[in-house]
């Protein structure tokens, strides 16, 4: 990957224990601006760690986590969530007891909607136009997936962070979704992205960095990677060449 | 069609049990001293109420539960009797204005120096313990026993009385029922309370954050709220409760002892495990429905008022073993 | 073995068997123990008088008391608020056999036999039920049984004699008016009392080695795994909820014949000696002063409570007389707030040092 100075977050070396298990074994990644990058990788590779601990939620034990110019390493998760970053975790973290109002209201800014998003948000996901008001409990897993990464771009954000929004969806779940991330992506959202789903991270990804015991053990272009099967069969494995 | 009907009265089924008890209140006692009882047992709930929902809110939002709850009720009716002293002159008048001035005042200060020491306690005391249940325990019963000892260190070892104020004594009759009238002040203040705290937790963008936090504090710090602030918050503001709660049990008791909060530790924990703990509507409605079946049975067979709470409760475990409304699992 | 271990001299094979391999530890703990052990042994000649012989046999019964809570709060990590439940159970079991008129050693026992039974049976029933919730839902849970236990001892008036209690006759041997000895020995006259004091002392040795038995069994290592990952134990097979259920019965059992031991030493019952919350509050002070996880403990944290209950007052009277003049401080120090005293150590050790003081002489550091 050309990670020159239009990176707007850069991992060096980054150490991350959960308990006594070490599980980042010194992260080097660059995510560029404007653009999609995928992070994959086996199982327990450490992506999931990996957002985790940009976002603060896992503390590094050592190395820098750099966005913008600004050390994260040091930051609470809050502070971290209001330089720009917005996270959609693996389980989506949808309030189920709120409704989907009450959920993307959480995720603006003090002032409230702000119309010109919201507009473009329920454009992009009508399904909450009509679910507007019921509780987000009472909605189907795509549908939450589509609620946590509405609520995600209802402010104007710097960085996306995502974990794997397609598993466990059906496949016109699948579809609707990546469409919603081609629409991001066409706005020059900048978004790192964990996926399991080649075919997903095929179609979205511009860049790519894979993942194995803790380090990443390859970066580049993703169409590269999706044009060369050897590469992919030996950094990927079985896992990946089941999801083709 | 039939699985939806179920699922209908599943859900509202936990609604329809306080209306269904006041109702077969009514044969079981007669007309005449159901109305008094049924005005005595919602009074009583709602005061439960108070310090039962800060109690309910603090285990939602940080899975702690702080046994020395009980001390902020008894400071906060001590405080009430350190305030009314010196406004005996208004209380002792028949004029309803001064008195409920002077009743206010007691219950801003009560609430003010319960939050206050709730502040405290937070800093000094909670904050070793988070995540670690069983030194919560062992930690909020160890500071119980010391706040209660510094009270009587305060205040003394005997009781203090506490008269209700000239305009608040006796009774009024609705049809040939009698009604306390400080009950139905208290009812009165009690609901207004309720009320407030409705609309903030519903209205509000920090009541949107505790509802939030209560099920997910991870997800709402990675929104960009700082939980720590917010539990800072909830923890005074449930301690004031409290603290509301000592001062309104106390100057309807009109007398104050230290063991004024353990006597209602009991009662508050049947109501949060009967409406699910974390849960601030099921609070409201375990705390309505232990303050009617302690009046209720309380007229029916003295000697059961507190042991029928305690069957209530049982029945209700086994009927839904997570109490009436129960809250996502952290 | 772990590196304190190794300073550890082994105790020689039959005296190891006694305490299942599980010596007190390290070497000021072993002498600390035997002196409690001989002080206990001869506790009616070395401290002579009324009140001495009632406070070494209130510490005997509250180290099986303590003892046995431990085996639920420190080796298996429950909460319960229902243990003076069982000891009054067991209490009222030998009470009730006592006070309806039949006295006689077939009464003791089958009163301390069906206590100890109806505590089994009722901690299996509460166990069974709530085990299987939260921890902080099965704590509140007991408290209210707890509540509700003694309300049924305080209206059950034709059983329980109510708010009052049972006085009763115990057997003549136990009375103090039966002198065993025509002469006093040592200068102690052998009567009913001291008796008594002796089959509590030799029930308190045998129960705590059968608790240490049980906790140093293959059981006990079940339980401890239990609370440190009760996931992993239940993924290993084990079926959780059963053997807190059972550690649960043995504790209540356990405490139950503490309770048919109090009953005999008091030769009265009520619900304020054996069923009240502020008695709840005196075991969790002495498991905690004395150290979770370790029984040895329960033994430090009960004499070092029940010591302070009697004698501790003495001292707060002492320094209140001495700073009588000072408003606050004299309050602070008046003998009736050794609670306030003992609550300000309880949470100091709490943050301080939360293995006790016998976690603490156990470790090395």
């Amino acid at each position: 990957m050309t990670a020159g100075n239009d990176a707007i977050l850069r991992l060096q070396g980054v150490h991350t224990d959960i308990g006594r298990y070490r599980i980042l074994h010194g992260v080097d990644l660059a995510v560029r601006r404007g653009r999609v990058t995928m992070l994959l990788g086996r199982n327990g590779a450490g992506k999931t760690t990996t957002l985790r601990t940009i976002m603060g939620l896992w503390r590094a034990r050592q190395g820098q986590i750099i966005f913008d110019g600004q050390s994260l390493t040091a930051l609470e998760t809050p502070h971290i969530a209001r330089l720009g970053i917005a996270y959609v975790p693996e389980n989506m973290g949808i309030f189920g007891k709120l409704t989907v109002r009450e959920n993307m209201l959480l995720a603006t800014a003090p002032r409230g909607f702000a119309q010109p998003y919201l507009d473009r948000v329920l454009d992009s996901f009508p399904m909450l136009k009509v679910k507007w008001d019921s509780a987000a409990g009472s909605l189907s897993g795509g549908q939450k997936q589509m609620l946590a990464i509405a609520r995600a771009i209802i402010e104007q954000r710097r960085l996306l962070l995502i974990d794997e929004p397609t598993k466990g969806l059906s496949p016109a779940m699948v579809d609707q979704l990546v469409g919603a991330l081609l629409r991001l992506k066409a706005e020059q959202t900048t978004i790192l992205l964990v996926e399991q789903n080649f075919r997903v991270a095929e179609a979205v990804g511009d860049e790519v960095a894979v993942m194995d015991e803790g380090r990443v053990i390859h970066t580049g272009a993703m169409a590269a990677l999706a044009g060369d099967d050897t590469l992919q069969h030996r950094l990927l494995g079985l896992s990946m060449a089941a999801a083709l | 069609m039939k699985e939806d009907w179920r699922n209908h009265m599943r859900r509202w089924a936990p609604y329809a049990l306080t209306p269904l008890i006041i109702l077969a209140a009514l044969p079981a006692i007669g007309a005449g001293p159901w109305l008094t009882l049924t005005v005595a047992g919602l009074t009583m709930g709602i005061m439960l109420f108070l310090v039962a929902s800060g109690l309910t809110l603090i285990f939602g939002l940080m899975d702690v539960l702080n046994f020395a709850h009980a001390a902020f009720v008894t400071v906060g009716a001590y405080v009430t009797v350190t305030v009314l002293r010196p406004l005996a002159g208004w209380t002792m008048q028949t004029s309803l204005t001064l008195n409920l001035i002077a009743l206010l005042v007691a219950l801003i200060a009560a609430a003010a120096a319960s939050g206050a020491l709730g502040f405290v306690f937070e800093r000094v005391i909670i904050r070793q313990v988070y995540g670690a249940p069983l030194r919560q325990i062992l930690i909020t019963i160890g500071a119980l026993t010391i706040i209660e000892q510094l009270v009587v260190v305060i205040w003394g070892p005997q009781a203090l009385v506490l008269p209700k104020p000239a305009s608040l004594r006796g009774s009024v009759f609705i049809g040939s029922s009698p009604i306390e009238t400080y009950r139905l002040a208290a009812l009165a203040v009690g609901l207004a309370v309720a009320l407030a705290m409705h609309l903030f937790l519903r209205r509000t963008r920090l009541g949107l954050v505790v509802r939030a936090g209560v099920e997910n504090r991870e997800m709402v710090q990675a929104l960009g709220y700082h939980i720590r602030r917010v539990f800072i918050g909830v923890f005074m503001a449930g301690t004031a409760l409290a603290g509301m709660g000592g001062m309104m049990w106390g100057q309807y008791q009109e007398t104050v002892n230290s063991q004024i909060g353990d006597s209602m530790t009991i009662l508050v924990f049947i109501i949060l495990i009967i409406g699910g703990l974390g849960s601030v509507g099921g609070c409201f409605i375990g705390a309505i429905l232990v303050g009617l079946t302690t009046n209720y049975v309380g007229f029916l067979a003295p000697k059961m008022a507190l042991g029928s709470n305690i069957l209530l409760m049982a029945a209700i475990l086994l009927w839904q073993p997570r109490g009436l409304f129960p809250m996502a699992e952290h | 073995m772990t590196p304190a271990q190794q300073f550890v001299r082994r105790p020689p094979g039959w005296l190891s068997w006694i305490v299942s391999d599980d010596p007190p530890g390290r070497i000021g703990l072993n002498v600390l123990m035997l002196a409690i052990l001989l002080a206990l042994a001869f506790a009616p000649f070395l401290f002579p008088g009324t009140k001495a012989l009632g406070v070494s046999a209130r510490i005997c019964i509250f180290v099986i008391l303590v003892a046995s809570y431990d085996l639920m709060l420190g080796y298996t990590g429950i909460v319960s608020f229902a243990h003076t439940m069982f000891f009054g159970i067991g209490a009222y079991g030998v009470a009730i056999m006592l006070a309806k008129g039949w006295v006689g050693w077939g009464a003791v026992i089958l009163g301390a036999a069906a206590g100890a039974a109806v505590a089994a049976v009722v901690a299996a029933f509460i166990g069974m039920l709530s085990l299987r919730l939260r921890a902080i839902f099965f704590s509140m849970i007991t408290l209210a049984i707890a509540s509700f236990a003694q309300i049924v001892a305080e209206q059950w008036r034709n059983l329980t004699g109510g708010e009052d209690g049972l006085t009763f006759s115990v057997p003549a041997v136990l009375r103090p008016s039966f002198h065993l000895f025509a002469k006093p020995v040592f200068g102690v006259v052998v009567n009913g009392p001291v008796i008594t004091y002796y089959i509590t002392f030799v029930a308190t040795l045998i129960l705590f080695l059968l608790m240490l038995r049980i906790v140093n069994s293959p059981l006990g290592l079940v339980l401890r795994a239990i609370r440190e990952n009760e996931f992993r134990v239940e993924a290993m097979g084990y079926q959780v909820v059963a053997y807190r259920t059972l550690a649960c019965v043995l504790s209540a059992v356990m405490a139950a014949l503490a309770g048919a031991l109090m009953a005999l030493v008091l030769r009265y019952n009520g619900p304020d000696v054996t069923l009240s919350f502020s008695l709840m509050i005196d075991i969790l002070l002495m498991v905690v002063i004395g150290g979770m996880g370790s029984l040895y403990g329960a033994v430090i944290g009960a004499i070092v409570v029940v010591l302070a209950q009697y004698y501790l007052q003495n001292v707060l009277a002492m320094i209140s007389a001495a700073i009588a003049g000072m408003p606050v401080m004299s309050a602070l120090f008046h003998p009736d707030r050794w609670l306030l005293w003992l609550g300000i150590i309880f949470v100091l050790i709490v943050t301080f040092l939360p293995q006790g003081i016998v976690g603490r002489l156990r470790s090395r550091h």
